[in-house]
């Protein structure tokens, strides 16, 4: 019993989680801290919305994102890995690459002239933007799946849906997952920076601190949202391992 | 019978977008939203006939794709985007001429989805000819070039965005400078950093346990928090070694985190692309006499240099969005501009500033896939 | 059982399989055989549907399998192909289960099957139900692989040449454990092979298939003593031909039922090679033969393993 719970304590998931839970929470009781390291400022903790909230927000436009890029993206990848849809791969796959060397950024800030300020024109770019290395990892990862197993499932008499639900895809779901990783940890450094355009971010205290000259600001948010990327890439990870335990 | 379902799709959200969305917008100033201006209501000539390529564009689906109808199809596209591009700028003349010189110009979603359908239907064509890397290339280089033609006739003038180039020349010339200036500056330390202990990686289990997860953290931290949690140090730093001429704001955090940023990549493709290097090549070198550096130099470098090369294209492309984002904390470059329309709500300024990031990347990402292209062919 | 009317398939203008007739018997194990490109694997892949035929009629148990939806054909009949093909992600219970739980059978019954197979082909089931593909050699794969495609007690079994793919010693291992399976199921197998060796041991009836045309199909010893032409020789090859003839007779087809000799007996299922060998070791020119009881049923004399 000891041993597993020194296991969980020590496990990094775990104090990644800790360390961000005690920053959400506690950043106030930080406040002595920043005002002996920055005695010159006023203010010298960001105090107009609790971390918690900003986190949430974060975590919200970040989640919102995934979810709808992986909806689309993933149906995108079924599609074209079909006979019916085999024709529009090639274009597809080009267009995800290139679109990959679009710094996200620039994505982000081309939004606004299209569709305004707020909080949708990041959304709609974090969308795109993780759109991308989703359907590429969905084209991978049903094309890596071995053509000894669909011959075998098809001549045990599966249907082309028991084939893609019961063997492609858990065959291709660590390929998949590693996709929606690299979208996930992208959009999150994304979504600080979309506080620029007007969404409500972790990004906001930063970008505040660096407009006013409040280096307080600036390490309090910087801080929490690292800890966030690091905590997600954690859990990521173990959710592979989880998902991978028939693999080589 | 349709022949080709991906043009056809192409080219029927072209013709919806024509008819339903605006072509252009135009506003009295920066200030206003505009109203919306047809493609019907801008069919003036001459430009008018640089619609007609779309002519082919539109019959082509229906066509064997030889390879004749494959080359019409992206000849006509270019010309078809670059027709478009043309279009707008001898509208916008028009209604300058009228019009006061507060007034703006600009693209409107009608434009963006016809010339994206249109560049979309050239790539599926080059893809379907299977030209080799170069040549697509020179396809890419065309279609840039028959608009850069435009530009450089001033042509385009009196698009928004042009215009906010015209009052903005100087700065924006300083700003691509100072742009490849951060890029270029922070290649430096990288590849001087990086190089040896991608090697060391390689060779040594325990340095890369030690060197992969590290760097993969710093790879995981967003980009604007790392230069943010630089600030404080090199401050504190500055403040006490003046005489190092740096600070906390400015080119040292932006080189120094588009360092560390570009470390991962460039250690990981080192140790893959030594990785890949088959051991019987090691050892027939070393049965053949060679010292340990000649089998490096002359055995392992040449045959691991594509994969090298390929991180080295992974590392520029995102330096380059990194050195925008670097903007924020005072490094200037283009990032500038954009950061700067985006807090003023002067959108073509955001555009001034976005778009050349976006082609700057886009042509970094390119030279160096023409580089490994040659690099390995000469290997062949 | 099976039947194959004119069968043709055409993969642009060349016939991989050419106007092919011939019948498969019920319980039968019937081997087609050919070089690479003969239509061999094209041939089996149209009895499960796989690819569906350009001309003809392939009829299986009367019926005529284009009348039928893919999915129930394939569920009848069991498919074992050369690279096995076993779901990565599944453990081996579960491979074996596919197509029990496609058809909806009761968990416990299922349980059971996997059970009784698992102990068909030797492999223990305590150890081996909850492993995972990559943790068997090629030849434990392949028995789970044909595990799986008995699972269901299909009727048909096709083999696309299952064993190929594995060393000398488990080929012989698991080709003697197939012959066994097919002695007790009497199920139907259409084993495709392009190793005469294997056709002669296993099959009850050869089809010869020479680029898409079928050249002839006939039981084995009929093949290695009235080949139809100089392809279906040189396919059994000139080398030790008349050690095949002797692998594929008995001893009891050539028993004298009078007389006595000394000596261990051999058992009048023994293949006529085998007891040629033993005469070899033991020198002597003769020996007694028993029948399946053990009862006494004669002599094999050495001089009427060469008569004509």
């Amino acid at each position: 019993m000891t041993g597993r719970v020194l296991d969980l304590l020590t496990d990094r998931l775990t104090l990644a989680l800790l360390v961000l839970t005690a920053l959400m929470f506690g950043m106030p009781a930080l406040k002595p801290l920043f005002a002996v390291l920055y005695p010159s400022l006023e203010r010298p903790l960001y105090e107009a919305d609790s971390f918690l909230a900003l986190t949430a927000d974060h975590l919200a436009l970040v989640g919102l994102s995934s979810l709808g890029a992986v909806l689309v993206g993933c149906t995108a990848g079924i599609v074209v890995t079909r006979p019916s849809g085999a024709e529009f791969r090639g274009l597809l796959e080009a267009v995800a690459t290139m679109g990959q060397t679009f710094p996200p950024v620039a994505v982000l800030a081309v939004a606004v002239p299209a569709i305004g300020f707020g909080v949708e024109p990041a959304l709609i770019a974090l969308t795109l933007y993780a759109l991308l290395p989703i359907v590429e990892n969905t084209v991978a990862g049903l094309e890596g799946v071995p053509a000894s197993v669909l011959e075998t499932a098809r001549g045990l008499g599966m249907r082309p849906v028991e084939i893609l639900l019961r063997v492609e895809l858990p065959l291709a779901a660590p390929v998949i997952l590693a996709g929606i990783r690299t979208a996930v940890i992208i959009n999150v450094g994304t979504a600080a920076i979309a506080s620029t355009v007007g969404a409500k971010t972790l990004g906001l205290p930063i970008i505040i601190g660096l407009n006013g000259s409040n280096p307080a600001y600036v390490i309090q948010g910087a801080a929490v949202v690292a800890v966030l990327a690091v905590v997600l890439d954690f859990g990521f990870d173990r959710l592979t391992f989880l998902l991978s335990r028939w693999r080589v | 019978m349709i022949r080709n379902r991906v043009l056809l799709v192409l080219a029927a959200t072209a013709v919806a977008a024509a008819l339903a969305l605006p072509f252009l917008s135009f506003a009295p100033n920066r200030l206003l939203s505009g109203r919306g201006i047809a493609l019907s209501a801008v069919l003036d000539l001459p430009w008018g006939v640089a619609l007609l390529p779309g002519v082919v564009l539109l019959a082509a689906p229906f066509l064997r794709p030889s390879k004749t109808v494959l080359a019409a199809t992206v000849t006509a596209a270019i010309l078809f985007a670059a027709g478009l591009v043309g279009l707008a700028g001898q509208h916008a003349a028009q209604l300058a001429a009228t019009a006061a010189p507060a007034a703006r110009t600009s693209f409107g979603a009608g434009f963006w989805i016809m010339e994206t359908a249109a560049l979309l239907a050239a790539l599926d064509g080059v893809r379907r000819l299977g030209l080799s890397p170069p040549l697509r290339i020179a396809v890419g280089a065309a279609a840039l070039a028959l608009v850069a033609v435009q530009v450089a006739a001033g042509h385009l003038d009196q698009l928004s965005i042009l215009k906010e180039y015209a009052n903005q020349r100087d700065v924006f010339v300083a700003a691509v400078v100072r742009h490849g200036v951060i890029v270029a500056a922070s290649l430096v330390p990288t590849l001087l950093v990086g190089v040896p202990l991608g090697v060391l990686a390689q060779r040594s289990r325990a340095v890369g346990g030690i060197v992969f997860p590290v760097l993969n953290v710093v790879q995981t931290i967003p980009s604007i928090a790392l230069f943010g949690l630089l600030l404080a140090p090199l401050s504190a730093l500055a403040g006490a070694l003046p005489q190092l001429g740096i600070s906390g704001v400015g080119l040292a955090p932006a080189v120094i985190a588009l360092t560390l940023y570009s470390l991962l990549p460039i250690v990981r493709n080192i140790a893959a692309g030594l990785d890949g290097v088959p051991d019987s090549v090691r050892q027939a070198a070393r049965g053949m006499g060679m010292t340990p550096r000649q089998i490096f130099l002359r055995a392992e470098v040449p045959l691991a240099l594509p994969v090298f090369l390929s991180g080295l294209r992974i590392t520029l492309v995102q330096a380059v969005g990194l050195a925008a984002v670097a903007a924020l904390i005072g490094a200037g470059g283009l990032g500038a501009i954009m950061f700067q329309g985006l807090f003023a709500n002067a959108l073509d300024l955001v555009l001034l500033g976005a778009v050349p990031v976006i082609l700057f990347a886009v042509v970094v990402d390119a030279a160096l896939k023409l580089l490994v292209a040659l690099v390995a062919r000469g290997a062949a | 059982m099976i039947a194959f009317e004119r069968v043709t398939k055409r993969f642009g203008p060349w016939a991989a399989v050419d106007a092919v007739s011939f019948t498969v018997e019920e319980g039968e194990l019937c081997a087609l055989i050919g070089p690479s490109g003969s239509g061999k694997s094209t041939a089996l892949k149209m009895i499960n549907r796989l690819i569906v035929p350009d001309a003809g009629t392939i009829r299986v148990a009367g019926e005529d399998i284009a009348r039928l939806r893919p999915e129930d054909l394939r569920r009848r009949m069991g498919y074992v192909i050369q690279s096995v093909g076993l779901f990565p992600h599944w453990t081996v219970e579960r491979n074996i289960a596919t197509v029990p739980d496609l058809l909806g059978w009761p968990q416990a019954r299922v349980r059971d099957r996997v059970t009784e197979l698992l102990e068909l082909l030797k492999l223990d089931p305590r150890r081996f139900r909850g492993a995972f593909p990559h943790q068997l050699s090629g030849g434990q794969q392949q028995r789970v692989g044909v595990a799986r495609a008995l699972a269901a007690e299909p009727r048909i079994l096709l083999m696309d040449e299952p064993f190929s793919a594995l060393d000398p010693i488990t080929r012989e291992a698991l080709q003697a454990e197939l012959a066994t399976i097919h002695r007790e199921t009497r199920t139907t197998i259409v084993f495709v092979t392009h190793d005469m060796d294997e056709a002669l041991k296993l099959a009850n009836r050869i089809a010869v298939l020479d680029q898409g045309r079928l050249v002839q199909c006939a039981p084995p010893l009929e093949i290695l003593t009235r080949p139809a032409d100089d392809f279906v020789r040189d396919l059994v090859g000139r080398e030790e031909w008349g050690l095949k003839v002797l692998a594929v007779e008995t001893v009891g087809q050539r028993v004298r039922p009078d007389g006595e000799a000394a000596g261990v007996p051999l058992p009048s299922a023994m293949p006529l090679r085998r007891a040629l060998s033993e005469m070899v070791a033991r020198g002597t020119d003769r020996l007694p033969v028993v029948d399946d009881q053990g009862r006494p049923a004669g002599v094999l004399h050495l001089a009427d393993l060469v008569r004509p």
